[in-house]
Formats: C-alpha cells, sequence, structure tokens
C-alpha cells in the first residue's frame, strides 16, 4: 500500500467553485465586513447565531446586510442544530455563528452531530484578540483544538486578509465530497482591522481532492455481480440523500428487481410504499431488512457505513454475502466490513454508471432472477409487518399518534425527531416518500436535536410545513428556542410523546435490568420508583410552550387524537405545541438486542421470527 | 503486529502535527516514533511515523491520514526498497581505565565521540534501530548516564522522489 493519494481510483478532483466568475472591484472594509460580504458571496442567507464580545464586530455589518438573514437564537446549540436542520431540508450549506469559550463550546455538541451525520455546516466562532490566544483570557478557549476530532476541517484566523479565501474554503470543504462541519476561528482584531476585499478568492487547498467519479471496471464488476446474484440488497445510506440521486436510486431499483433497504439516514431516498421497498435495516428495522441482509448473497452498499446499529454483531452480519461498497469516502469502505467490489465516487454518479452497466449486462441477456428471493421476502413482510397494539386502558398509543401525525399532514411536510423511541416510532409510521422530508441525529443519537432542526428546516423551506417529533425528554433539553421560532415568523409544529420517562433507557430497563426504573422517570423525583405518580405535569408543557409564545395543546384520549392535530394543521401562523400524553409502557420493536447477532431480530418481545432456518442452501 | 513506516507531506501550516498525532491517537493507534521537519520545498514539511500494526488497520489509519485537508501524500517505505536512520546522543560513564574500550565499541560501530570529560564520554551515533541497539547493548555494562534518540527518518533508495508530484500540486494551486 503506497501512494495513497494518488489512490487506485484516478481521482478526478471537482472543479473549484467560482473559478469562471469574474472577480469583483476591490473593496476597503473591516474584516468584519469581508465576513460578511464573504457570506453574501458565497451564498448563505440565513445564520443562526447568538453574539458575544469576542464575534461583536461581525455583527455590526450583519445588521446592515440584505442577503443574509440572522435569526437570534436562545443558545448556541439551538444555533448549531437549527443550521443542520436548515442544511438537512435544503441542501445548502448551513451557517452558525457564536462568541469565543462558551459560546464556541456550546457548539461542540451540534458540531459533532453534524459530523457523525456528514452534513455540511459551517460554524463561525469569535476568538479572543490574537495576542491574547494562549494567555487563558476572558472568555478563551482553543475551540480549534476541541473541534479537531469533530469538524472535517478547522481554520484559525488572525490575518484579516485571509478571511475571504478561508470562507470560501470552509463552504467548498464542506459541501463537496463527504459533507462535513468546518469550523472558522476569527480573532477579534482581525475583524476590527481594515483591509480589503474582492470575490472570488484563490483557494488553496493542494491536499483535498475528494473523487467523485467511480472506476468503470469496478462498475462493471458491480453490474455483473448484481445480475448473477440470486439473493441481493441495495443497501441504502444517508450517502444517497446527500449526492441528490434518489431518482437515479429508483430507476436502478427498478431496473435490476432488487430489494432495497434505507438506513434511518437515507429514509425518504426511496419512497417507503414503493413495493420493493423492504424496510429499515437495524436494530429496530423491520423483520423483513434485517433479515434480508442476513440471508443475502450479494450486499450493494450505496453511500452507506456498515454502521455497528445496522449490522449487529459484525462477525455474524450477512454471512452469506459478497459486498459491493460504494461510498465517496475511501476510508468508509473496508472499514468496518470487507468489501469484495469497493468503489469511491459519488453516489449519484455511481448510481448513474452502474444503471449503464446493469443496462449493458441485460442487453447481454444476462438479467438477475430473484423471483425465489422475493417469495421469502414477501413472506417476511407478512408475517412480521411493523405493528403495535393499543393500549387496553384505553390511553393513548405513541405510535398511534405518530401514524396519525403522518397520515393527517399535508404532503410535503417535514419530520423533525428527537432521539430514543418517538423517533425510532417516527421511523416506522410514517411514510417518506421524498428526500429531505425526515431529519434526525442518526450517528451521534443527539437528544435534543428536534426543535431546533426543526426550526432550521423552517427557515430554509419556509413554505412547507414542519413537524417536530419530540420525545419529554428531549423537549426539555432545547424547548427554549421555541421563543426564537415565535419571535421570528418560523411556526413549527412539535409533538410531544409525553410519557413522562426516558423512554427508551425505560425499555432497556425493562427488558435487561428487571424493571428497576433507575432515574429514567421524569415527571416524579427520587420517590417515584415507590409511588409511580402518573401526570404530575410538571413542567406543564401547555403552559410552557405559552409563555414562550406557542399556540399550546394537550391530548390524551384516542377519541380526540385526530381533531388535535387538524387544528394543529391548520394554524400556520405561529408555533403550535401539542402535548401527547402517551402510555408510559410502550415498547419499540422489532429489535437486536446490543451486542446480539441480527439473527436474534425479535419481532415483538418474547418472538423470534420462524425464519426456516432449515431452508438455507 | 509489525512495524511500518510512513512518509507523510504535509502542508507546513500551524498545527498540522496535533492533528496528525491526535489522529493516531483517537483511532487507537501507537506511534513507535516521529520525526518532523521540512523538505527541500519550504511550504512542505515530511513527518516521518513509525507505528506498530497489522496491515489492515494500518490501510485504514492511512485513508484517516489522507482525509485530513493538510495532508499531501502517505507513501509506506519498505525496509527493503529504503534507507531509514535514527541518530543517538548518549553520555557513557568513562575513566581513565574504560575510555579506550569504549572509544573502540565507538570505532567498531563507526560512531563518533563528540564530548570527552574526566568522567564521561558523549557518543553520536546513526543507523538503523538495530545496529544502534547492539551499540547501546555494548555501551550499557560502563553505565549510561543520558540517552537522547531521534524519531526514524527514511527516504526511497533510487532515483524516484516522492515530493515530485506533490510539489507540482502544490504549484498548480498556488
Amino acid at each position: 500500500m503506497t501512494e495513497q493519494a494518488s489512490g487506485a481510483h484516478h481521482p478526478q478532483p471537482r472543479a473549484r467553485t467560482g473559478g469562471a466568475q469574474q472577480p469583483t472591484a476591490v473593496e476597503h472594509v473591516t474584516g468584519a465586513q469581508s465576513l460578511i460580504r464573504s457570506l453574501e458571496e458565497v451564498g448563505a442567507d440565513t445564520v443562526f447565531g447568538l453574539p458575544g464580545g469576542a464575534i461583536l464586530p461581525a455583527y455590526d455589518p450583519m445588521m446592515d446586510s440584505k442577503k443574509v438573514r440572522h435569526v437570534l437564537v436562545r443558545h448556541e446549540q439551538g444555533a448549531g442544530h437549527a443550521a443542520t436542520g436548515y442544511a438537512q431540508a435544503t441542501g445548502k450549506v448551513g451557517v452558525c455563528m457564536a462568541t469565543s469559550g462558551p459560546g464556541a463550546t456550546n457548539l461542540v455538541t451540534p458540531i459533532a452531530d453534524a459530523h457523525m451525520d456528514s452534513v455540511p455546516l459551517v460554524a463561525i466562532t469569535g476568538q479572543v484578540a490574537s495576542a491574547a490566544i494562549g494567555t487563558d483570557a476572558f472568555q478563551e478557549a482553543d475551540i480549534c483544538g476541541i473541534t479537531m476530532p469533530i469538524t472535517k476541517h478547522n481554520f484559525l484566523v488572525t490575518d484579516p486578509a485571509e478571511i475571504p479565501r478561508t470562507i470560501a474554503e470552509a463552504f467548498h470543504i464542506a459541501s463537496t465530497g463527504r459533507p462535513g462541519p468546518v469550523l472558522v476561528d476569527i480573532a477579534k482584531d482581525a475583524m476590527q482591522a481594515k483591509t480589503t476585499f474582492s470575490w472570488p478568492p484563490q483557494t488553496d487547498l493542494p491536499g483535498y481532492r475528494p473523487v467523485t467519479k467511480p472506476h468503470a471496471k469496478q462498475i462493471r464488476e458491480a453490474a455483473r455481480m448484481i445480475t448473477s446474484a440470486k439473493r441481493p440488497v441495495l443497501y441504502v445510506g444517508g450517502g444517497v440523500m446527500k449526492a441528490g440521486a434518489t431518482a437515479e436510486l429508483k430507476v436502478l431499483a427498478e431496473l435490476t428487481g432488487a430489494p432495497v433497504t434505507t438506513t434511518l439516514m437515507a429514509l425518504g431516498s426511496f419512497p417507503d410504499t414503493h413495493p420493493q421497498h423492504v424496510g429499515m435495516p437495524g436494530m429496530h428495522g423491520s423483520v423483513a431488512a434485517v433479515t434480508s441482509l442476513q440471508k443475502a448473497d450479494l450486499i450493494v452498499a450505496l453511500g452507506a457505513r456498515f454502521d455497528d446499529r445496522v449490522t449487529g454483531k459484525l462477525d455474524s452480519f450477512a454471512p452469506y454475502a459478497k459486498i459491493v461498497h460504494a461510498d465517496i469516502d475511501p476510508a468508509e469502505i473496508g472499514k468496518n466490513r470487507a468489501a469484495d467490489v469497493p468503489i469511491v465516487g459519488d453516489a449519484r454518479e455511481v448510481i448513474a454508471d452502474l444503471i449503464v452497466a446493469v443496462q449493458a449486462e441485460h442487453e447481454a441477456g444476462r438479467t438477475g432472477d430473484y423471483a425465489a428471493w422475493w417469495k421469502d421476502l414477501n413472506r417476511w413482510r407478512e408475517h412480521y409487518p411493523l405493528g403495535y397494539d393499543l393500549p387496553e386502558d384505553g390511553s393513548l398509543s405513541p405510535q398511534q399518534v405518530i401514524q396519525r401525525i403522518g397520515q393527517l399532514a399535508p404532503e410535503d411536510t417535514i419530520y423533525a425527531a428527537g432521539v430514543g423511541q418517538h423517533q425510532m416510532w417516527a421511523a416506522h409510521f410514517i411514510d417518506y416518500e421524498k428526500p429531505a422530508t425526515w431529519l434526525n441525529s442518526g450517528g451521534a443519537g443527539t437528544m435534543g436535536y428536534a426543535v431546533p432542526a426543526a426550526m432550521g428546516a423552517k427557515a430554509g423551506q419556509p413554505d412547507r410545513p414542519v413537524w417536530a417529533i419530540d420525545g419529554d425528554g428531549c423537549f426539555q433539553m432545547t424547548n427554549q428556542e421555541l421563543v426564537t421560532c415565535a419571535l421570528n415568523n418560523i411556526p413549527i409544529k412539535v409533538a410531544i410523546i409525553n410519557n413522562g420517562a426516558l423512554g427508551m433507557v425505560r425499555q432497556w430497563q425493562t427488558l435487561f435490568y428487571n424493571q428497576r426504573y433507575s432515574n429514567t422517570v421524569l415527571h416524579a423525583g427520587p420517590e417515584a420508583a415507590e409511588q409511580p405518580n402518573l401526570g404530575t405535569r410538571c413542567p406543564d408543557f401547555v403552559k410552557l410552550a405559552e409563555a414562550m409564545g406557542c399556540v399550546a395543546m394537550r391530548c390524551e384520549d384516542p377519541a380526540e387524537l385526530d381533531a388535535v392535530i387538524a387544528k394543529a394543521n391548520a394554524i400556520n401562523d405561529r408555533p403550535v405545541v401539542v402535548d401527547f400524553i402517551v402510555h408510559e409502557d410502550a415498547m419499540v420493536w422489532p429489535m437486536v438486542a446490543a451486542g446480539t447477532s441480527n439473527d436474534e431480530v425479535m419481532a415483538a418481545r418474547g418472538v423470534r421470527p420462524d425464519f426456516g432456518d432449515t431452508e438455507e442452501d | 503486529m509489525t512495524k511500518h513506516t510512513l512518509s507523510v507531506l504535509v502542508e507546513n501550516t500551524p498545527g498540522i502535527l496535533a492533528r496528525i498525532a491526535a489522529l493516531f491517537s483517537r483511532r487507537g493507534f501507537n506511534i513507535d516514533s516521529l520525526a518532523v521537519g521540512v523538505t527541500e520545498h519550504p511550504d512542505i514539511s515530511r513527518i516521518t511515523i513509525v507505528v506498530n500494526v497489522e496491515s489492515l488497520p494500518l490501510e485504514q489509519v492511512t485513508k484517516q491520514l489522507n482525509k485530513l485537508v493538510n495532508v499531501l501524500k502517505i507513501v509506506e517505505l519498505e525496509p527493503s526498497s529504503a534507507v531509514h536512520r535514527e541518530l543517538v546522543l548518549v553520555k557513557v560513564r568513562a575513566d581513565n581505565e574504560t575510555r579506550s574500550q569504549i572509544v573502540e565499541i565507538v570505532q567498531l560501530f563507526r560512531a563518533k565521540t563528540v564530548d570527552v570529560s574526566p568522567e564521561a564520554v558523549t557518543i553520536e551515533a546513526t543507523g538503523s534501530a538495530d545496529k544502534l541497539e547492539a551499540m547501546l547493548k555494548m555501551l550499557e555494562p560502563f553505565g549510561i548516564k543520558e540517552l537522547v534518540q531521534s524519531g526514524t527518518i527514511a527516504i526511497g533508495r533510487g532515483a524516484r522522489s516522492i515530493t515530485d508530484r506533490s510539489l507540482r500540486a502544490l504549484e498548480r494551486s498556488a
């Protein structure tokens, strides 16, 4: 293994952005003005942020910008997740801004979140004056050092002349190749100093050459394997969404006739209701999807990374499958599972080339015959569909609430979920037919993601309804951004799936810790273990939401469910919060317990599907 | 596990060493030795890293290194087709009786005596890790008072240069 940089795949560097642009006239400005002018030129129309001492110079010209809308958040974490939600809903680079020290460190969680989910994000932070760097000055934090492992790249700028180039490079790095967060830390004195501004700046990134064009030989080999396989599966990850390859994916899927499974990050990249869609794979995937991978003889991974939540116990994952692994990040290929055919490239180009190659196979008379495979798949789908039981006591079922929201919401609705049971139910019981309609924190699993991400999505897509599906635990982490929504005309809708507990943790306590509910009851103090004290209404989410300028409702009765959702759907001038009081014992099924094999998927508690284990050849 | 020597060409920017060292530690790899210096091109530094891993994880760490924006190129230098060198400076206890024996060892290993005092001799030696280890073993009985070692540096044999292409990339973008 030598000369990795030149690679085996003949890198085709992407054209630099802005290369052909006519340079603008040189303007004499401050560093801060140069920053805002750069943001305008790079096309950043929305910035989520909160000012403070070190970033203060930037906020003065920000006030005069006609092109950049600044949304003043209540907490920098909200700014970061909002920028992520904006990016996921629009496909553009999300931008957040914060001051030095605690302002910057409050961005750490959303930056880590964006890094795990490959979201194009540019975070701009103020830094103490360059002479004070390293002296433990007031509100100083080494944010470049702190975010080194959770950014795609970061910059510290102390020279005002470097600002336009750095911003251009940051946006280029964030949005090309495998997208990711880039942090630009700018010293206060660099923003105050006089400098010149012209656009486009000369970018200088000799070490950054993402490979987007796949190797033709690998594509032909993959196509040959697809048509000769008996039990193929297209395993589709978030990379397909990011590459904007969903139309191509549908063509490839229908051309091959192979089943498609879309990961949590890829929901909506292939229509949920498409007959070839077998569901989501992984720990809480559908029995058909999990089993399809386990029994497959060929897995075609497209922009997916064999995450542990998908594979379960790695050494027993998909034991019969050959692997075609296409990803824009060469480091993902072979990281967790060895690839028989590695393909480095942009998912859109890979899929487009695969379509042509599979067509050529078909023309040569080689078509796959998956009839027997579909018989198995259909049996698993039929016998183990996603489902739930309604609570016997007549209370609201959380799954039913989420399902009805999905059924009653307008077609173009965007959904943003928090992390936990409600996230999995929202993945299961809402049909995602189009890309960028499902936003969630997949890799990092960041509780509190939903409200600010929904805010960012709505700011980026103001004409589309946005529902945040949140848990009562998540909601209590970031709900203050509802004030931001109320004051900035960002009318999102929030469904609090309120079971009074940290539901997913509670589910694990039910299953693996003898029903000892240590510190998972949210609506009561330490006495909760002895005296279950349902419905203390502390906090009272209706009052809380009203206090933050939202319309608030509560729903406890299944009979009122549709009417309450309809009422929420009808309000489009203010944020709406609905507190759905749901049964606390509902669980997420199917489930593969952590650290066990996907062969041990349980369709429901105590129900292991009958795979006809004797039929294997 | 086997030792691998990686030559990493990087842009000479602040913080690049921290980025590389942090990448190794957070991906769970131990660096055996590390040496940094500028190359014939002032904008390019060369980091020589010796790492003790199997080939599969090495491929992963190489790919991860390549993702660092300031990394220009990574080449693994095989022991058979490259020259590997380390430098040691060692201060050995010496008196009138032992000094001549020590100097004999120094000559055997083609090392140099760089400082002499009534109680000690300071020796400079370069060579492969094996050679230096053998020399230190010989010197040990006299009493090693102080020892300092550089990281390994390495260069491929033959006329080909690993920096050529990276230089061109750098010039293109300039």
